[in-house]
């Protein structure tokens, strides 16, 4: 059996033709294995749906508990049978409850990575990479010129900022899934013990995160109370980066804009959206832990996915791993 | 190297001049002398070390890096210098924090390594260095940090950080050389006021207020004198004991770009007076012809030619060993007129006096000036000493009307910091082509003039008549029969080859919101080009 007879691209996602389902499917299918929460990874309306019990549960916050026809909870780490494929979910430390995806038949394993980073994430659990015949990876930051730094150097420069302009709000754009509960855990582990206040976006999955026990620390709705305008200055806000262009970043005193993720690395990015303060932090894995991770797969052939692909392939060529794009459409730039 | 970095990083994503303005007192507060005074010298454009050329840059990375790979990140950044800084591959086992070399150490370094061994130097300091850190170092070594703070903001750092008049900064600027630590020394209050060696140095200028409604009723117009304000730049043109110098009024040394004018300033004092294309007492040209003059480090035999300039003097503020300006104006004056008539008539000529007997008869000439390269009148008073800065009473500056034009708004872009969820900045244009079939062509944009209230008005127009997005910025629905028109006030009209409709506005803003005014009523391009031609 051919790699590609195992998994192969269609428009649907990434079809498994001898265990009949899809992996991270764009569009409503029959049955689907879901690596992460992400909206444009994990959609309403299929028939059936297997992912972590993190990443059900997230779904159903975000659509309404009928989300699916059939649900069915994947331990990470458990070999299960899907129509005579062996299926099993491994942690990708992307966002709570992100996994990837071993599909082993005939012989033949792919590892379906979805996203995935190699840091320590205080949100979730760390990935762990699974031997394989093929990886497919993502390629969000597949250009050598994404070198993330340190996650704490990047919180401390939001705090030194904090420190410099008092009078000013700090608004944190930041995805409300992992983006927003890991700027807030970082900022916790950084000593900032204040309220941060939250757009109400992130209320709920910031709720659904405390109870799994990834502790917050004060939080409070970013609304206005009698406070008027004043009362956010010196304060972190922690919204979706789409809300800081609406009217309701409006009721801020002059706002430091601030922006949590991986562009933040390109001047021109932080320039062209008017963010003040950039923060590289992103759930994503930069060029060299790409790259790392392709190593320690032991993979023999790697297929590329969602974002610079020829980067990542011309790497592999160089490497002398074979490696081709691997053209899915409906994938979504991180945080955009 | 980091706080260094981290300044120039924070500084050019900053819209705000109180913003950049902390984090360069924050900064100087902070590093240890040399660096701080080497970060000044490079934000002000004094620092020189040799320069590595983009070809350099670009052959030491593929000594490195894959051909292929650097091609793919380049083309994605766009800018050579960011790319590299980025790329740059860490060499093994990578530089423990500690080891982040100093600015100091850095410039040290390359100024001791000469041109031959430039190159590994430069190389070395990049793998010591993280992204933010090479990327300052090269904008060091290859020249421009285009951060957005101009010489003269950080003077204002200097002052505020100091707690001393930007004026003084100013007069001292020019005696001092980087690291400047006698300078941060005084600053601190830890040393005296450091006295100036250097010959030919700046001296603060003088600038007035504008005429503002019921200023003049107060005053007595027998105590003032009354100078055309000519449209040109102003300048200083100092010189002594063999130094000459041309000034631009915030204490830029424009000398390099007017050698002409330097060799004919054969005289020992300052001369305040403005700069103007032309030959004086014969030809006064406008100021897009200065402008072929202006922003150039050095200019063709040919360009002097065509635009020969000359300074119009308004005022003398040293004679000789004497320092001029605890005068009164019309001492000084007198002064002046005897200074003037010793110097080539074609370099330098006088600013004649505007007779008028009272306020009415004066606000008749401002308004109707005899000359197109006049934009206004001046006011001095007679009694006036000639102190830096802009001192409220003694000197005021009132202004023709600006011209006017109906535009209709195309582009609105998002605002910084308060405005930044405004759409408050506005490109608008005027019709163009056939009358039976006209088109918008853009021709300035403008981001002030309205009031907060009208800020939202505009806000809410923009957001219901969008066309498309890019980014930050939305295009407008603007048609002949549907578009919002904006009165433009602007101060003139240059030339300009940059833009399609070929002409440049200056200090355009929205004078008001025409909601009553259908878009197809909106000025032609026309209109425009006429002044250009008058």
């Amino acid at each position: 059996m051919r790699p590609s007879d195992l998994l192969q691209p269609r428009p649907q996602g990434l079809y498994c033709p001898p265990g009949d389902f899809y992996i991270d499917p764009v569009k409503p299918v029959a049955r689907a294995l879901i690596t992460h929460g992400h909206a444009d990874h994990a959609r309403a309306g299929h028939g059936a749906v297997m992912a972590t019990r993190e990443t059900l549960e997230i779904m159903a916050i975000r659509y309404g508990a009928d989300f699916t026809g059939s649900r069915q909870e994947a331990t990470l780490g458990e070999r299960v049978s899907v129509n005579g494929v062996e299926v099993s979910f491994h942690p990708a430390g992307h966002v709570l409850g992100s996994a990837q995806i071993r599909v082993a038949h005939g012989g033949r394993c792919i590892v379906a990575s979805g996203d995935y980073k190699r840091r320590r994430d205080p949100t979730c659990q760390g990935f762990e990479p699974v031997a394989c015949d093929v990886f497919i990876t993502e390629a969000t930051f597949g250009l050598p010129v994404f070198r993330h730094p340190d996650d704490a150097g990047e919180i401390a420069r939001l705090l030194a900022s904090l420190e410099q302009f008092p009078e000013r709000t700090h608004l944190v754009g930041a995805y409300s899934l992992g983006k927003a509960q890991r700027v807030i855990r970082l900022l916790r582990e950084a000593g900032y013990d204040e309220t941060i206040h939250i757009h109400g976006a992130l209320q709920k999955l910031c709720d659904y995160f405390e109870s799994e026990g990834i502790a917050l620390g004060p939080l409070s709705p970013a609304t206005i109370g009698n406070g008027g305008k004043s009362a956010f200055a010196g304060k972190i806000v922690v919204g979706p980066p789409s809300a800081f262009a609406d009217r309701w970043a409006r009721r801020f005193s002059d706002p430091v804009s601030a922006f949590a993720s991986g562009w933040m690395r390109i001047r021109q990015r932080a320039k062209q959206r008017g963010v003040e303060l950039p923060l590289i932090l992103s759930d994503h894995s930069d060029w060299d832990e790409l790259v790392a991770t392709i190593a320690d797969t032991g993979a023999s052939e790697v297929w590329v996915t969602h974002g610079r692909e020829e980067a990542l392939v011309r790497w592999c060529e160089i490497n002398g791993i074979a490696a081709r794009p691997l053209h899915l459409v409906g994938y979504e730039d991180e945080g955009d | 190297m980091k706080p260094f970095a981290d300044l120039l990083d924070r500084l050019v994503l900053t819209p705000s001049r109180n913003a950049k303005l902390k984090l360069l007192v924050g900064y100087f507060s902070a590093a240890p002398d040399p660096d701080r005074g080497l970060a000044l010298a490079a934000i002000t454009g004094d620092l020189d070390i040799p320069s590595v050329k983009p070809a350099m840059l670009r052959a030491l990375v593929m000594e490195r890096m894959d051909p292929v790979l650097f091609a793919y990140s380049y083309d994605y950044v766009g800018d050579l210098a960011e790319t590299v800084s980025l790329v740059w591959p860490a060499r093994e086992g990578r530089v423990p924090h500690n080891a982040d070399p100093s600015l100091s150490d850095a410039v040290e370094a390359l100024l001791a390594a000469g041109r031959a061994n430039g190159p590994t130097v430069f190389a070395g300091l990049l793998d010591r260095l993280d992204p933010p850190s090479r990327f300052a170092l090269i904008k060091l070594v290859t020249g421009g940090l285009r951060i957005g703070v101009s010489a003269r903001l950080a003077k204002q750092a200097l002052a505020d950080f100091g707690q001393v008049e930007v004026a003084e900064v100013e007069e001292l600027w020019h005696g001092l050389s980087p690291p400047y630590e006698p300078l941060f020394a005084w600053l601190e209050k830890r040393a005296d006021k450091p006295v100036p060696q250097a010959q030919a140095l700046f001296r603060p200028v003088m600038l007035s207020n504008p005429v503002q409604d019921g200023d003049l009723a107060k005053l007595d117009p027998g105590d003032y004198a009354a100078e055309w304000k000519w449209d040109g730049i102003r300048v200083q043109a100092t010189a002594d004991g063999g130094s000459h110098r041309l000034y631009s009024r915030t204490g830029d040394d424009v000398s390099g770009a007017f050698p002409d004018l330097l060799e004919a300033m054969d005289f020992s004092g300052a001369i305040d007076g403005e700069l103007l294309v032309g030959v004086a007492g014969e030809h006064t040209g406008t100021f897009s012809d200065l402008q072929q003059r202006l922003n150039r480090k050095s200019v063709s035999a040919k360009m002097q030619e065509k635009f020969p300039v000359f300074v119009r003097c308004y005022d003398l503020l040293q004679d000789g060993d004497e320092d001029l300006r605890p005068l009164p104006f019309v001492e000084r004056r007198a002064r002046l007129e005897a200074f003037v008539a010793r110097l080539p008539a074609e370099r330098f000529d006088l600013s004649p006096f505007v007779d008028f007997a009272g306020w009415e008869e004066l606000d008749e000439l401002r308004r109707q000036p005899p000359h197109p390269v006049i934009e206004g009148v001046m006011l001095k008073r007679w009694d006036s000493a000639y102190v830096p800065g802009r001192p409220k009473g003694p000197w005021f500056k009132w202004k023709r009307d600006p011209h006017m034009v109906d535009a209709v708004l195309m582009y609105a872009q998002r605002g910084h910091g308060k405005r930044s969820s405004f759409y408050s900045d506005y490109t608008f244009g005027v019709w163009t082509g056939p009358e039976a079939k006209p088109e918008l062509v853009p021709v300035g944009k403008a981001y002030f003039g309205f009031t907060d209230e009208e800020l939202r008005q505009i806000d809410k127009y923009v957001r219901d008549n969008t066309v498309e997005r890019f980014g930050p910025v939305r295009s407008v629905r603007a048609e002949v029969g549907h578009g919002l028109v904006l009165e433009i006030a602007f101060e003139g009209l240059n030339r300009s080859t940059r833009h399609k409709s070929g002409v440049a506005m200056r200090f355009p803003r929205i004078s008001r919101l025409r909601w009553d005014k259908p878009a197809a009523e909106a000025d032609r391009l026309e209109t425009l080009q006429a002044l250009l031609d008058g």
